[in-house]
């Protein structure tokens, strides 16, 4: 049937720019340019997804693509967004989905909380020349040691200790698996992870054996519902695993990777056969209810001699605070909470923007209750989903996480730009994609340049935001809630954040 | 306990300690002359002092010192039958002051020497954490008292005033003690409160604090886990809860405390040897959560016990001296001076390494019974 | 109380008719007992000592006041000598302008804060940020200094200030330094090893001069070792040479033994964390 819909994007080209040399065509992956018979270049813009690939490699910045100005009549409830979807779904009778986070302008409370910094009573501390320490532990804690003491410097510990993540910032990469980015990009989070001293994240496609050697003490695998690439040398060789319950970006539902996408090394890494969909399922099917994930959590400790902490990672959802504390008395040494701004390579759009709750209220939320508890000790908390700055990273370690985790931010650091068409296998940035042609475009080890990078920078800027309030470690700022204050909250929203307003 | 806890006191003042290892009984001229020293690290809106071993006929009772606010006569009664309720209250008076000193609204100041009498579920509880339970319930729970000595033989005396003139209130030329801190503070919040001013005090210990904790906000919410409810919004009362946490109850001696409070740089634990960097690491690891973070100078006292502690960095000063049987620690060398010109040793530990004093004899020897 | 919680420091200042008892004068030499005045106080009598023509101030029984030596600025060149029996209190000498002060005792913190000329003699151990933001003049401290000695010291053309400390320091010696020169001798200390940390950390000018031994993992990131040439042991002679007459030691011994010359390596060395 002919389609009702309007294109998106339009691409313009500047006449006396263009010197004609096709990179245009070469760079995009989506088909929008072409030659015609006679060799000029054609544009197909209903095709443009505003990935802006050409527009970056046009030698001679010839190329405006924007969003077209072609508009329904302005409606504020009625948007163009929803008129949109409705006609795709009466031509299509699907589900419509999408790639990356929610993107509707839902309150950001990290825009509303200001920190501290020190004046006279106290003093600030200078990053570029005291010491200022980011080492994070990640994992069970016991409450208290008990110790043989034979002198100042002759102490046995006799406290048996559970095994901890040591990461040199707190600042970790998200689960991503292989599958829905590729694999060039998969090994440049595990090499940027190795660089830096922090950990990634393989997710839940498995773990290619041949980055397990060099990569494995970086590594926490995840042990997701399709249970992929899940043998014990995969559990062993890695520094902590991961088992997922849910994701912020598609909480209560399961995952789909396009069969298109599983080549013969997703089919060996995930071990499915070549060419079958990948589903991974909504819920674990052996967790029902939260003594089964007691269960896994221990058979996971088994089979890894107790040598690793076992992490869970909940979507952040309206009784968060409550399944926190149940996973944590069932043995779970971290608990990853991801808010509904977290990342996918594909998710239906109505799930993704309109279920589960913001990270900042989830984490003040959790925190409180494990504290109240008396069990915050027993976990470390990793908050995930749209950090997007280093100055995120602080507010959410002072309401009161141990680290977070980058899952969009790193993307964008390797070239993604956003235009949430990862489940189109397209990704001309080479990221979201399994096309040999289009993953050769992201190199490795350029591309671990740039992460490394990114997390240098944040670190850096980390430093200085904590030196500004006067704190010198990092373990002195987690949950310190009296370095934030709000602005433009509501006595209830302060309340849930456990922080007071500006002026207070 | 939500979001709204009032504004933080900021400490910044004078502090002193003197200690007479063998046991012997001292009089308040050493540690007054100290604080008028240094007076002008100070600004006469509070000052204070913890003595030990200074009753000595009621050596066995612990003994509570109690501020009434505003006379408050109801809160009195409360609090008179609250504890006759749970120990046997052996005597009682109002502390001794002289009112022609120069302080400000004085509150109705009451000592009570009790024993505890612990019934029901009480009974698995001992004496300190009896104690403990029962100060806490009073300072959050009655409205205008306030408990703020708990000891046994030792006793807190501190109000708004400059340290002299607070001396010269509770006329403390009548007592005799073997370990004396004094305090003198320059806070910014508006005062009028007896009870903000320093020693803070729980049982035996006793912290003067100089410094503001960065990380007050991280420690209180672990010590909370614990059972300590921060209810006096200052940090020195967060250094005195996890002091008593981790020396009373998990009896870790001062070496390793200091390491928890002032821990040294990763970059030179990662320098050490083997052993000695596990267990700094593993130190680190567990509580993190109690590093104090941010400038202090701490001198802490208990029975037999008294010690000076910087932060990790030494934002703060600290000087210790040493002449015959006495322990000097002071903010300040001059202060030690005006007390004894003669030193056998005077030095400054670096950040995070503590200044101990030790009883070098049985205490029960050596106090005396009358 | 309205004057209570507001400026301790000049409360109950008496004027400077009530202390004339306090000084003794001796044709160019002043002699004042400074037992139970308060700062501001002996500092009024130090200038008017100074100004009624005194050249040599004796203080005694000085116990903690602070600011020895700051009110002595005069517009004109006059240099005075002050003789400290006692402790003095923190800064001392701060905002020097060319006296000359010996202390026959040990000091406290600030020895010689943002001192602009003059020189500073100490028989005994200073206290924390000795010499902040010295701008010229010399320092000399028999024992040993506690945090942040000569942090962002500072020197122009041949204005160059110096600060010689007789045993070691503790940790953050030369933070942020920015010219002068510090010289650290390492005296009675065991098997000549320093523990001070962060040596130099922030250091983009001057030099340190260290003798004793020191790990690499002590010294701040912007700090390089070079070899010592004949230029540098020619101000070890002038500077090294005056401590050793002021303290009673043989400079031939204090010369002998391994000295590392400390220099930043950079002088942008923040350039590469900030991008624009």
């Amino acid at each position: 049937m002919k389609s009702y819909l309007l294109n998106d994007f339009i691409v313009e080209r500047i006449e006396d720019r263009c010197i004609d040399c096709g990179a245009c065509i070469q760079q995009c992956s989506f088909g929008v340019f072409s030659r015609d018979k006679d060799g000029k270049i054609k544009i197909q813009e209903e095709k443009c997804v505003g990935c802006l690939r050409c527009v970056i490699f046009c030698p001679t910045k010839a190329l405006i693509v924007r969003p077209n100005p072609t508009t329904y009549r302005p409606n504020s409830y009625w948007t163009r967004e929803v008129i949109q979807d409705i006609k795709k779904q009466a031509e299509t009778g699907g589900v419509i989905l999408t790639g990356c986070g929610n993107d509707k302008p839902f309150k950001v409370y990290f825009d509303h909380i200001l920190l501290n910094a020190s004046q006279v009573t106290n003093p600030s501390i200078d990053p570029l020349r005291e010491p200022m320490e980011l080492r994070v532990f990640l994992g069970r804690k016991p409450d208290r040691l008990e110790i043989e003491f034979n002198g100042a410097d002759d102490v046995e510990i006799k406290t048996e200790l559970h095994p901890n993540l040591v990461a040199e910032t707190p600042i970790l990469f998200a689960g991503m698996s292989y599958g829905a980015i590729s694999y060039n990009a998969f090994k440049a989070l595990a090499m940027a992870a190795a660089e830096f001293g922090t950990y990634f994240n393989t997710g839940e496609g498995g773990f290619p054996k041949e980055l397990r050697e060099k990569y494995g003490k970086h590594a926490i695998v995840q042990c997701a519902s399709g249970r992929f690439g899940v043998d014990p040398e995969y559990l062993n060789c890695a520094a902590a695993i991961e088992i997922k319950i849910g994701q912020g970006a598609k909480p209560g539902i399961g995952g789909h990777l396009p069969g298109e996408k599983v080549t013969e090394k997703i089919s060996e890494t995930r071990m499915i056969p070549e060419g079958t969909d990948a589903l991974s399922p909504a819920p674990q099917h052996d967790i029902y209810s939260i003594e089964d994930l007691s269960t896994l959590i221990y058979a996971l400790k088994e089979a890894t001699n107790y040598e690793k902490p076992v992490a869970v990672k909940i979507a952040a959802v309206h009784n968060v605070a409550a399944i926190a504390s149940g996973m944590v008395r069932a043995g779970a040494d971290i608990i990853v909470i991801d808010g509904f701004r977290g990342g996918t390579g594909a998710s239906p759009k109505i799930i993704r923007d309109h279920v589960g709750i913001p990270i900042e209220l989830a984490i003040a939320a959790v925190d409180r209750r494990l504290r109240q508890e008396g069990i915050r000790n027993k976990c470390s908390i990793i908050a995930s989903g749209g950090i997007r700055c280093s100055a995120d990273v602080v507010k959410a370690i002072a309401l009161g996480a141990d680290a977070v985790y980058i899952g969009t931010a790193a993307l964008i650091a390797m070239g993604c730009t956003m235009c949430q068409r990862c489940h189109t296998g397209k990704c001309s940035w080479g990221i979201c994609t399994q096309d040999p042609n289009l993953v050769k475009r992201l190199n490795p080890k350029e591309a671990a340049k740039r992460l490394v990078n990114l997390l240098r920078g944040w670190s850096l800027e980390i430093k200085e935001m904590l030196g500004g309030m006067g704190i010198n470690a990092i373990e002195s700022l987690r949950g310190n809630r009296d370095q934030l204050r709000g602005v433009g909250l509501e006595e209830w929203e302060l309340e849930v954040l456990g922080i007071k307003g500006a002026g207070e | 306990m939500g979001r709204r806890t009032p504004e933080k006191d900021i400490q910044a003042c004078a502090l002193f300690g003197v200690m007479n290892k063998l046991g012997k009984r001292f009089g308040c001229e050493m540690v007054v002359t100290a604080l008028k020293n240094m007076k002008v690290r100070g600004n006469g809106l509070g000052a204070g002092y913890a003595v030990y071993g200074l009753y000595p006929k009621f050596r066995d009772c612990y003994a509570l010192h109690v501020m009434f606010q505003d006379g408050n006569i109801e809160a009195k009664r409360a609090v008179d039958r609250f504890l006759n309720e749970n120990f046997d209250v052996v005597d009682d008076e109002e502390i001794p002051t002289n009112p022609e000193a120069n302080v400000v609204d004085p509150p109705l100041l009451w000592r009570y020497f009790v024993i505890p009498q612990k019934k029901g579920k009480d009974k698995v509880l001992s004496d300190d954490d009896y104690v403990v339970s029962k100060v806490m319930y009073i300072n959050t729970k009655i409205d205008d008292a306030y408990v703020f000595s708990s000891g046994k033989n030792m006793g807190v005396f501190k109000g708004v005033g400059y340290p002299e003139d607070i001396a010269e209130f509770y006329m403390l030329d009548q007592y005799k003690g073997y370990i004396w801190l004094g305090h003198s503070r320059f806070p910014t919040n508006t005062p009028g409160w007896w009870g903000g001013a320093h020693p803070f005090s729980i049982l035996d210990w006793a912290v003067v604090h100089n410094g503001e904790l960065s990380s007050y906000g991280t420690n209180r919410r672990y010590l909370e886990m614990f059972g300590y409810y921060c209810t006096l919004y200052t940090d020195t009362e967060v250094i005195a809860y996890a002091i008593d946490l981790l020396m009373r109850k998990q009896k870790l001696p001062i070496e390793v405390v200091s390491k928890i409070f002032a821990p040294p740089l990763w970059h030179i634990i990662d320098h050490m040897d083997e052993k000695r960097k596990k267990f700094y690491t593993t130190l680190r690891m567990v509580y993190g959560p109690l590093l104090l973070n941010g400038p202090f100078t701490v001198i802490v006292a208990r029975h037999g016990e008294m010690f000076g502690l910087t932060d990790r960095i030494r934002l703060r000063p600290i000087t210790a001296g040493e002449v015959d049987e006495y322990l000097f620690i002071s903010s300040e060398e001059a202060a030690i001076r005006a007390v004894s010109p003669e030193l056998d040793r005077a030095w400054t530990p670096p950040g995070g390494e503590p200044i101990i004093g030790r009883l070098e004899a049985d205490l029960d020897e050596v106090l005396p019974s009358q | 109380m309205r004057e209570r919680g507001i400026d301790s420091y000049l409360n109950g200042v008496r004027k400077l008719d009530a202390l004339m008892g306090y000084i003794k004068f001796n044709q160019r030499t002043a002699e004042i007992d400074a037992s139970d005045l308060k700062h501001k106080e002996l500092n009024d009598l130090m200038r008017y000592c100074a100004l009624k023509g005194a050249r040599k101030i004796v203080l005694k029984n000085v116990c903690g006041q602070r600011y020895i030596g700051t009110r002595l600025y005069f517009p004109n060149d006059i240099k005075l000598e002050i003789e400290i029996y006692g402790t003095p209190g923190n800064d001392l000498g701060a905002f020097l302008n060319g006296h000359k002060i010996i202390v026959h005792g040990n000091a406290q913190d600030g020895i010689g804060n943002t001192m602009n000329d003059g020189e500073i003699i100490v028989e005994g151990r200073g206290g924390d940020v000795v010499a902040m933001a010295m701008r010229g003049g010399r320092i000399f401290i028999k024992e040993s200094v506690g945090y942040r000695a000569a942090i962002h010291m500072k020197e122009y053309k041949d204005k160059v200030p110096v600060l010689v400390i007789g045993k070691t320091s503790q940790d953050f010696l030369g933070e942020y330094m920015a010219g002068g020169i510090v010289i650290i001798l390492g005296i009675g200390l065991k098997k000549e090893k320093h523990y001070a940390h962060y040596i130099g950390t922030g250091m983009h000018g001057g030099v340190i001069y260290l003798r004793g031994k020191v790990e690499d993992y002590q010294l701040g990131k912007e700090v390089g070792v070079v070899e010592m040439d004949d230029d540098d042991w020619k101000i070890l002679e002038k500077h090294v040479g005056d401590f050793a007459k002021y303290f009673g030691y043989e400079l031939d011994d204090l010369l002998s033994g391994k000295f590392m010359k400390l220099i930043p390596v950079s002088k942008r060395p923040y350039g590469k964390i900030y991008a624009y």
